[in-house]
């Protein structure tokens, strides 16, 4: 079937009310009789608690309620894992200690929540904060991922031996074998380091437990409500039919808001149930950055086997990663970076030591990125690292290794995330690398350029990498589409939505099968009362689950429609055609009736019809694919160092991405631009900067640096299409795309800007301060 | 607190008087005192700029005042600007160049441009990156919050 909307760069149906200020966030739900928390937090990263003492907090006029752990009774109860370790994996070892909702024994992170005050307004609430006394005993902080495993290292989970949270080894081929064979090896120690996902709306939540109608109502920043409405009614002995979940419109996810559950969602929840009025909570930028999980922090020791004429044989990849206190989210994101650490490369011999730790620090789950931009940054940082001993250009040494277009599926032979087969589905490398080499001018910039920049005493430099991205990933999401008998096309899913336009990509679609505006087509999202089955926004899944589920729908509703028109047009299917919220006789257009006109048809209020028949014109679908779909890209960059500040100004930026059908290109570029954004951050801009006692040092937007208007550039962006064949719109998922390798390339670009040091970058992110220090032990290391 | 003070000020054309506590922040008084809701904060410390609203038609923090010092001043948030059946042209631009996603920071990028454009009606690209540096946006990379400035520039 022709697609008339699918692929065109429709401006979005969600933006009038969200540019208006109309739009619903969490913080604008205001109830009658509703009460504000406030909480409580622990200023050591790790400490006992020896005493809380509440009374005075409890007497301040307007305060309603204060509870520590011990007032929750058997309601106190650890987290459950909101994903469970690979099951198939021979010798696992997994420790799953899951938090807590308030501290009962022992604080194992700063900023966990001691005690909640519950109160007439926000003011008095945190007011009454400073009434609480609190006696607790430091411990010393486990903050080195290294010096956590040490034996003599403060034990962050007291009954386990250490602070190992997790070891998996993962194997393909030989490695070993591969290494004697190969001409060269390059080892290097590479280090990630921690940042936060920092979405301008920051967490909240409204509880409302009606005792008469015995309904319980939470307006929930998540990106995941559907398995929240779950959790929480089986956590409270309530049917699941009496748990209303709502995400609204959400500013931002970026992963983070995805968690089963966070301490002040089951508390602000357990607290209407105590005091049957409405309890909002909304957090503060300071309790995002102690508060909110946050990601990227691991240690690696790497290598690659090559050849003299650089071909990989073989990566070895041992690492530690950081999950912060607990561990609710297994063993995601290393995985993902053990598997993106294959790229788009033919890598025939494999060997992963991942180690996962705990610290005394916030937890650690999926940040827009999630765990990739680690595994793409060790393998291409390890290719420049080759290509420079082996005296091959960059670029020439990934098309050496980048698999062929005929290699598809292939499979590399470890687990991923969904602790499936890391099969790739897809994918035709080499030209989106040439189309990324071609758009920057690559070869021009080296061999005119950039020794004319030189020469005038600029240090300008080029990086080119390619990349692969696991996207669309199971289990399953599902959808309805129904026509109202308005002519209105009303679409359900029970993904949540955090601006990335699914009222207007998943309309296309609908209007594409129904023949009517995506416009006229109504979406819900992230609403338990209106479905209630999924599991949530994220891995860059919606245009691949979400999606094929509404098509799966859309295509069985356009079924009934031209079945039910049919039978009143006295015409076969095959001569009908549906346009413009009509279905007509293809040569008789004026032989028509309108959609809605069939609605009513199909739901008759009197009379008989076939047993058998289900009334209305709607359908709910299904979508879980067998494994991912994965798409790929390549990014150049071109940079400027200034020698005396070291700041980095990033010339040009190119992106050339290949995320399979494009369902809507202006929406797809906008995820990449503001991939992009986040991707420079993590190169240059944000880092969370701990000290020895797990205190965070720079928890404010005025120290910890998100990029600006004046800091990202403006990016050249450029799409191939190579059809996923797992699903019929052949889409592959593009939110993570845009931030997963800049940090790989930046680093290149900046070392290609000062190639006279014969610097190596191992590390992200930098800064200026830290180039500076790198430059300095080049400058020694050359002039010695 | 019973340290009460009486207030009127002049919002979106619409004068409120008002009893408030000199420590409630002029953006928790428009947003939960007045259900103005289209004024986001996103950090209360004056980065972000999300809660940027007209003091006297210059761009303000409003989660850096007290209500109070709004007293007998002039007030306008994104309320006024335009409706979703009759956009202001800035937001018509925002709309066509796809400068929204989430959404949550546009409020606040809208009563940053909405004087500048006034005072630098054909601006260049730096001008206009400048113009928007106090206004943190975390999903589109602003580029195409540049292009939509561009677009309602070339339209006036």
């Amino acid at each position: 079937m022709a697609k008339k909307y699918v692929g065109q760069r429709i401006k979005r149906n969600e933006d009038p009310r969200l540019l208006t200020g109309q739009a619903l966030f969490v913080d604008d739900v205001d109830l009658p009789g509703m009460l504000h928390a406030a909480f409580l937090r622990s200023d050591y990263a790790h400490a006992r608690l020896v005493s809380i003492d509440v009374s005075a907090a409890r007497r301040r006029p307007g305060v309603v309620a204060v509870y520590t752990a011990e007032d929750m009774g058997d309601d106190w109860q650890h987290g459950p894992p909101l994903v469970s370790p690979p099951p198939t994996v021979k010798d696992i070892v997994f420790h799953s200690r899951t938090q807590v909702p308030l501290v009962k024994d022992k604080v194992r992170l700063a900023g966990e929540p001691l005690a909640m005050v519950i109160a007439e307004s926000r003011y008095i609430a945190e007011d009454a904060l400073d009434d609480i006394v609190v006696e607790l005993e430091p411990l010393g902080a486990v903050v080195d991922l290294e010096e956590a495993l040490q034996p003599d290292a403060p034990l962050v989970h007291d009954d386990l031996d250490s602070n190992l949270a997790a070891h998996l080894i993962q194997k393909k081929g030989d490695y070993a074998a591969a290494r004697e064979q190969a001409d060269v090896v390059i080892s290097r120690r590479i280090v990630i380091d921690r940042g936060t996902a920092a979405a301008m709306e920051n967490r909240g939540y409204v509880a409302h437990w009606n005792p008469k109608s015995q309904e319980l109502t939470l307006w929930d920043t998540t990106q995941s409500p559907i398995p929240i409405r779950n959790g929480l009614a089986r956590m409270f002995g309530l049917s699941e039919h009496q748990v209303r979940v709502i995400a609204p419109f959400v500013g931002g996810g970026f992963g983070p808001k995805i968690m089963m559950f966070y301490p002040e969602e089951v508390m602000v929840t357990w607290a209407t149930l105590q005091l049957g009025r409405p309890v909002k909570w909304i957090e503060d930028r300071r309790e995002n950055f102690y508060a909110t999980n946050q990601e990227r922090e691991q240690v690696h020791t790497a290598e690659l086997a090559l050849t003299r004429d650089g071909h990989i044989l073989g990566l070895r990849d041992d690492f530690i990663h950081d999950t912060g206190a607990y561990d609710p989210y297994g063993l995601t994101v290393p995985l993902n970076t053990q598997c993106h650490a294959f790229g788009p490369y033919k890598i025939p011999n494999y060997y992963g030591d991942l180690k996962v730790v705990f610290t005394n620090r916030p937890i650690v789950s999926p940040l827009r990125g999630a765990g990739r931009p680690q595994g793409v940054f060790i393998i291409e940082r390890l290719l420049d690292v080759a290509a420079r001993e082996l005296g091959i250009d960059p670029v020439e040494i990934r098309r050496r290794n980048l698999l062929p277009p005929d290699a598809f599926p292939y499979d590399n032979e470890i687990i991923d995330q969904a602790f499936v087969p890391l099969v790739y589905d897809s994918g035709n490398y080499l030209p989106v690398l040439e189309k990324a080499v071609e758009m920057i001018g690559y070869e021009r910039f080296l061999k005119e350029e950039q020794p004319r920049l030189r020469a005038e005493g600029r240090h300008v430099g080029i990086g080119v990498v390619s990349f692969i991205e696991t996207t669309g990933i199971g289990p399953y999401e599902g959808a309805r589409v129904t026509v109202a008998p308005s002519g209105q096309i009303n679409v359900a899913t029970g993904v949540g939505t955090q601006g990335q336009g699914h009222f207007t990509s998943f309309a296309q679609i609908v209007a594409d099968q129904l023949g009517v505006s995506p416009h006229d087509v109504h979406l819900v999202t992230g609403d338990t009362a209106q479905f209630h089955w999924g599991t949530g926004t994220f891995a860059s899944r919606g245009a691949v689950v979400a999606a094929n589920a509404i098509h799966a729908a859309a295509v069985t509703v356009r079924g009934k429609v031209l079945k039910l028109a049919s039978k009143v047009l006295d015409t076969p299917e095959e001569e009908l055609e549906l346009v413009d919220g009509h279905v007509r006789v293809a040569d008789i257009p004026q032989r028509s009736i309108s959609l809605g006109q069939l609605a009513v048809l199909a739901n008759p209020l009197r009379g008989a019809v076939e047993p058998g028949t289900e009334p209305g014109l709607e359908a709910t679908a299904y979508f879980g694919p067998k494994y991912g779909a994965t798409a790929s890209g390549a990014h150049a960059a071109i940079v400027e160092v200034d020698p005396e500040t070291m700041m980095v100004d990033v010339k040009r930026y190119v992106i050339v991405e290949d995320c399979g059908t494009l369902l809507n290109p202006l929406i797809v570029e906008g995820q990449l631009h503001g991939g992009l954004a986040l991707g420079l951050g993590n190169s240059f801009y944000e880092k969370l900067v701990y000290d020895e006692n797990g205190q965070l040092l720079n928890a404010s937007f005025a120290d910890y640096l998100l990029p600006t208007a004046l800091e990202v550039p403006r990016a050249e962006v450029s799409h191939l299409e190579t059809p996923s064949p797992l699903n019929p719109l052949g889409s592959k998922g593009v939110g993570e795309g845009g931030a997963i390798p800049v940090p790989a390339v930046f680093a290149q670009a900046v070392e290609s800007a000062l190639a006279d040091y014969g610097l190596e970058i191992l590390e992200a992110p930098l800064s200026p301060n830290r180039l500076f220090e790198l430059l300095q032990a080049a400058r020694v290391t050359r002039d010695a | 607190m019973n340290n009460l003070h009486t207030i009127t000020v002049t919002v979106n054309d619409t004068p409120y008087e008002r009893t408030v506590e000199p420590r409630l922040l002029l953006s928790d008084f428009l947003r939960h005192d007045l259900g103005l809701t289209g004024t986001h904060v996103g950090c209360e410390h004056g980065v972000c700029g999300a809660c940027t609203v007209l003091f006297d038609g210059e761009p303000v923090r409003s989660c850096l005042m007290f209500a109070v010092q709004a007293n007998g001043h002039k007030i306008t948030t994104v309320e006024a600007l335009g409706t979703p059946d009759n956009l202001h042209p800035l937001q018509e631009a925002f709309w066509e160049s796809h400068a929204v996603q989430c959404g949550f920071c546009t409020p606040g990028f809208l009563m940053s441009l909405v004087p500048f454009l006034e005072q630098n009606p054909d601006p260049t690209e730096e001008e206009i990156r400048e113009a928007i540096s106090g206004n943190l946006c975390r999903c589109t990379g602003y580029q195409h919050i540049v292009d939509a400035v561009k677009l309602a520039a070339k339209r006036k």
